[in-house]
């Protein structure tokens, strides 16, 4: 089983004339787990990944897979398998053909091209020219390309896209296995929901800034509570929350409360002797997504 | 080492695993092949019944000879079928970019430099093939129309022999040429539109003049085509050309791998370092 080691990101910069697409990014991607590179469209996703795989020349800093800058990796698919765009297939070739040409080239045993397409589901398919295949068929060579060298480190750029639900089912499946055999997994997606239930880690990118990293359960460390409550009455409850020193917001339901428990709120309105019509505390069901559109920013909710 | 030969490797797979190689091929052949039969049967048929072969341009060249009959149908293979290698070669360079698969190209070679490399030999051993079909028909048919007048297939002669190997041979330098435009016009339509409007409309324009203009003359034989014609050494503008005395085949070999090469080096220069995005 191939040996997964870490991804490392040292300031990298690039700048694309006057613009800056991705600035500073220092991070370390660990083996043996998910790690998802979360980031709005136009975030600089992209381009930190090609700059990883030797496509993009960095303006500064580097970028390095276990220790070693993608361009020396003397047989690269055999370190590292990187899927990352669904369109890198000429029409006119079989996918088989196609998977032969980069084994060939990258000194990979003839024997893996049909062990990649059985991994992904697609040896039925392999024969027929790509020209004809779906989105999701596509997705899944892209990613037979990846494994072709079985290689310790992988990197997906928006795998999910276009995947049915079954894909996308099989493909969080696949991930986990991947990374539980000791490979180092990097996925980026532009929709934290999409990765959420496959990912360990999380890398946050937003307008080019590493904004977070860290597991993903710490992306949802306070959640903020927010309790709804009403009276017959609602500006003497209104008045007697703020006397009480909370947070009031009113809004068409009633008047919002944030960092408070509902208990605290029935007790302050009954020290006021206000009568309550409602009083409910709001789970913050898409607590993550909050946290995550937080941290990239309004704009990024694309 | 062991890079070049994977990645020329995976270029021959590449190359042979679309339609494209065989469609040029069948095109070429067909197409030279109708041209030098047509050619032999008629002028056979004009000088079997006596007349007068066919004057030279437009300023009444010197006749053609009958013992030029043979290398100048023969050598239509190159004349008239230089631009299908050169096709080959540049689609080889400017498909990558039309669908992307640059991407897993560089990926699987990083070495960017061993890819052009590996492109270029691909094409020359192509060129050669293209080259060598493109004979068997102009000089199967040729033959057969000359020899069915009676007329001299010049195929008993060593001359003759060196002279279909060289056209091989500049079939092959035009496949490398193709890969040098390519690498330098990515844009694909652009790179057609180069090969289609020089090999089809200027050269043939310049090379014309250069038959009345002295100091165009000079110059006229410095371009790919008059130089593929002087390593070849026979075809109809050599014929024609008059006074303007054309390369030696190797000087003209050279200027042709010259092209090749700049092409190709100042492309790498230009596009092919570029950020792959």
């Amino acid at each position: 089983m191939p040996e997964g080691v870490p991804i490392e990101f040292t300031g990298l910069t690039k700048r694309f004339g006057e613009v800056e697409a991705v600035s500073g990014f220092t991070a370390t991607v660990p083996p043996g787990r998910v790690t998802g590179f979360l980031g709005p469209n136009g975030a600089g996703k992209t381009t930190t990944l090609r700059m990883l795989l030797g496509l993009v020349a960095p303006t500064a800093g580097r970028a390095t897979i276990g220790g070693v800058p993608y361009r020396r990796l003397d047989r690269p698919f055999s370190a590292v398998g990187a899927a990352l765009e669904a369109a890198s297939f000429h029409p006119g070739r079989t996918a088989r053909d196609h998977l032969r040409v980069y084994a060939q080239a990258a000194r990979v045993e003839p024997r893996r091209v049909d062990a990649a397409l059985d991994a992904v589901g697609l040896t039925s398919y392999a024969r027929r020219r790509v020209g004809g295949y779906s989105l999701g068929m596509r997705q899944r060579l892209g990613l037979a390309s990846a494994l072709l060298g079985d290689p310790g480190v992988l990197i997906l750029d928006e795998p999910i896209n276009g995947l049915d639900p079954e894909g996308i089912k099989w493909i969080r499946t696949f991930l986990r296995e991947l990374a539980a055999e000791g490979r180092t997994v990097l996925v980026s997606s532009h929709l934290l929901s999409e990765v959420q239930q496959t990912v360990d880690d999380v890398l946050i990118i937003a307008k080019g800034r590493l904004v977070h990293t860290g597991p993903l359960s710490g992306l949802q460390a306070q959640p903020a509570v927010r309790v709804l409550a009403d009276s017959p009455d609602r500006s003497a409850l209104r008045s007697a929350l703020q006397r009480g020193g909370l947070e009031v917001e009113e809004t068409a339901d009633g008047l919002v409360v944030t960092g408070a428990e509902r208990g605290r709120v029935g007790h302050v309105a009954f020290a006021a002797g206000v009568e309550l019509s409602l009083l409910t505390q709001q789970r913050p069901a898409a607590g993550l997504e909050d946290a995550f559109l937080a941290l990239v920013g309004e704009e990024g909710a694309l | 080492m062991r890079t070049l030969l994977a990645a020329t490797r995976a270029e021959f797979t590449k190359t042979l695993t679309t339609r494209l190689w065989w469609v040029l091929l069948l095109i070429l052949v067909l197409y030279v092949g109708a041209v030098a039969g047509g050619l032999a049967f008629g002028l056979g048929a004009l000088q079997a019944s006596g007349e007068a072969p066919p004057r030279g341009g437009p300023g009444g060249g010197p006749a053609l000879p009958a013992a030029m009959l043979a290398p100048v149908i023969y050598t239509l293979a190159t004349v008239v079928g230089y631009p299908f290698p050169t096709l080959l070669g540049s689609l080889a360079v400017t498909g990558e970019f039309r669908h992307q698969t640059v991407t897993p190209t560089f990926l699987a070679t990083p070495r960017r430099g061993v890819v052009l490399a590996a492109k270029w030999v691909v094409l020359l051993v192509l060129g050669a093939l293209f080259g060598a079909a493109a004979l068997v028909a102009t000089v199967g048919l040729g033959a057969a129309g000359l020899g069915a007048f009676g007329l001299d297939t010049g195929l008993g002669e060593s001359d003759m022999w060196a002279m279909l190997g060289r056209a091989v041979l500049a079939m092959a330098l035009w496949g490398a040429v193709g890969v040098g435009l390519g690498v330098l016009v990515p844009s694909q339509v652009g790179s057609i539109v180069t090969i289609l409007a020089f090999t089809q409309f200027v050269e043939p324009i310049l090379r014309t003049v250069a038959g009345f203009v002295d100091w165009v003359g000079e110059v006229g034989r410095f371009l790919p085509g008059a130089a593929s014609d002087a390593l070849v050494g026979a075809s109809f503008f050599t014929v024609l050309g008059g006074g303007t005395p054309s390369l030696e085949w190797w000087q003209g070999g050279l200027v042709l791998a010259g092209y090749a090469v700049a092409l190709t080096a100042v492309g790498y220069a230009l596009t092919w370092r570029r950020d792959i995005t």
